[in-house]
């Protein structure tokens, strides 16, 4: 039991900090970039990439294990998967505006958002590659996700200081914060003596 | 209309075959002039061949798509358009996926979990629902194909500095660097070189494309000061639009200039 437990949290540690979604990855980079213009957007993003990464990893492993895996029917992944993770954000979208409506105030503008998030096709992609098993599927994505929150709530924070800076002219806007994710990336590489 | 040709990109007759495909490997080059698809752009680049490979995946995935979106325009009903694109898209990736995988081995391991995941790659989400569901086969083959072009070149091109800066190789031959193939004196200048790793690391590919756009905005402003008409770079996507209103905000990304 204990060995499990380190396993999972080895798991956590590598998907949220050393193997970062966005900077070592490069998975969701469009919302990475897109949406991080102010903290709270950020944040907000953020909560609901956990929240839809966390239910599309277990759902795909879910299905990937008991329909793909004994109809031998795997070589389908990516059509299945993608159709699941579409339906699945539809499905979200419709149950928080129904039943939780202070929670779809928060997050709904950023639901639809997210089925063009390849974090979320590539976490189910990278559970199955890696063998992980349902719950550690589920625990990979969400620190995944949590991961793909802290480096865009920085990466929003950065970009509100540096909206004062003299920047040249050339490099306003999206090359400026390219290069502030470039310096992101290489201190993230400092967690990799973590491992 | 009024008996004119209707111009596209270029000064070309709007939707022939040779306009498409201007269109998308200069005009509207989906990476350095669009922004679409960042995610491979940066990920898959770490040496020219395998920007090369992932490009090429992509345009057959692009033009055969748009080749059959279009084949099927008339079909498939407005509102399920989305999930029939999605499993159109998804079905030929598959079957590039499984090529890769029996053909060339090393190239799929290198590529990865990438290249399943063209499907989300929003440059062939974007051709299909902006061109190819709206005109004939021939002009989306062709828009495919040449939109597909534009976006191998520009990884390619980013894969080629990042791999000879990082590496001091092109296309896996070494020219910079101790172990460099070029003989006699050049070969002994070439060989002083350190390789800067950091630019095959991650960091590296946001650099690069850092230094492309710039050098995009600052031929862009150029051309604006001389008085030359630069609306075409402000072309963004839906995406774009998107993320936008999400945003709260409408400002003008970079990649669409100074309104």
């Amino acid at each position: 039991m204990s060995n499990n437990i380190a396993v999972l949290f080895s798991i956590m540690i590598t998907a949220s900090l050393v193997n970062n979604v966005v900077l070592s990855q490069f998975l969701g980079l469009c919302p990475f970039l897109g949406v991080s213009k102010k903290i709270s957007s950020a944040a907000g993003m953020g909560c609901a990439c956990i929240f839809v990464i966390t239910t599309a990893s277990a759902v795909c492993g879910l299905i990937y294990k008991f329909i793909l895996t004994p109809l031998d029917l795997t070589y389908l992944q990516t059509i299945v998967f993608i159709l699941v993770i579409a339906m699945l954000v539809q499905f979200v979208e419709m149950f928080l505006k129904k039943y939780v409506h202070s929670l779809y105030r928060v997050l709904g503008v950023y639901l639809p958002l997210i089925t063009t998030n390849c974090a979320v096709l590539g976490v189910a992609l990278l559970n199955v590659q890696n063998e992980y098993s349902i719950v550690e599927g589920i625990v990979s994505g969400l620190a995944t996700s949590v991961g793909f929150t802290i480096a865009i709530v920085i990466l929003a924070g950065l970009r509100e200081k540096m909206e004062f800076n003299d920047v040249p002219e050339s490099f306003k806007g999206m090359p400026m914060v390219l290069l502030t994710a470039g310096l992101m990336a290489i201190a993230f590489v400092g967690f990799s003596g973590l491992r | 209309m009024n008996g004119e040709i209707k111009r596209g990109a270029l000064g070309l007759r709007a939707d022939s075959p040779v306009e498409r495909f201007l269109n998308g490997l200069i005009a509207e080059n989906p990476t350095l002039v669009l922004m679409l698809g960042m995610c491979p752009t940066l990920a898959v680049t770490t040496s020219a061949t395998n920007g090369l490979t992932m490009g090429l995946a992509t345009t057959v995935v692009l033009a055969m798509s748009n080749l059959m979106i279009s084949l099927l325009r008339r079909v498939i009903p407005d509102t399920v358009r989305i999930p029939s694109f999605i499993v159109i898209i998804a079905t030929f990736v598959t079957l590039v996926q499984l090529t890769l995988q029996a053909y060339l081995p090393s190239l799929n391991e290198a590529l990865g979990v990438y290249i399943p995941l063209i499907v989300v790659n929003c440059i062939i989400f974007g051709r299909a629902e902006a061109y190819a569901s709206k005109h004939g086969v021939i002009p989306a083959f062709f828009d495919g194909l040449g939109m597909g072009l534009g976006f191998t070149i520009a990884i390619t091109v980013i894969g080629f500095f990042r791999e000879f800066i990082g590496a001091g190789t092109v296309f896996g031959i070494q020219i910079l660097g101790e172990q460099t193939i070029v003989p006699g004196p050049v070969g002994a200048v070439l060989g002083m070189y350190e390789p800067i790793s950091i630019f095959i690391m991650q960091s590296g590919a946001f650099f690069v494309l850092a230094f492309l756009i710039a050098s995009m905005n600052r031929i862009k402003r150029n051309q604006a000061r001389k008085g030359r008409d630069v609306s075409k770079f402000r072309d963004t996507s839906d995406t774009d639009t998107l993320v936008k209103e999400a945003d709260g905000t409408k400002e003008v990304q970079t990649a669409g200039g100074e309104a």
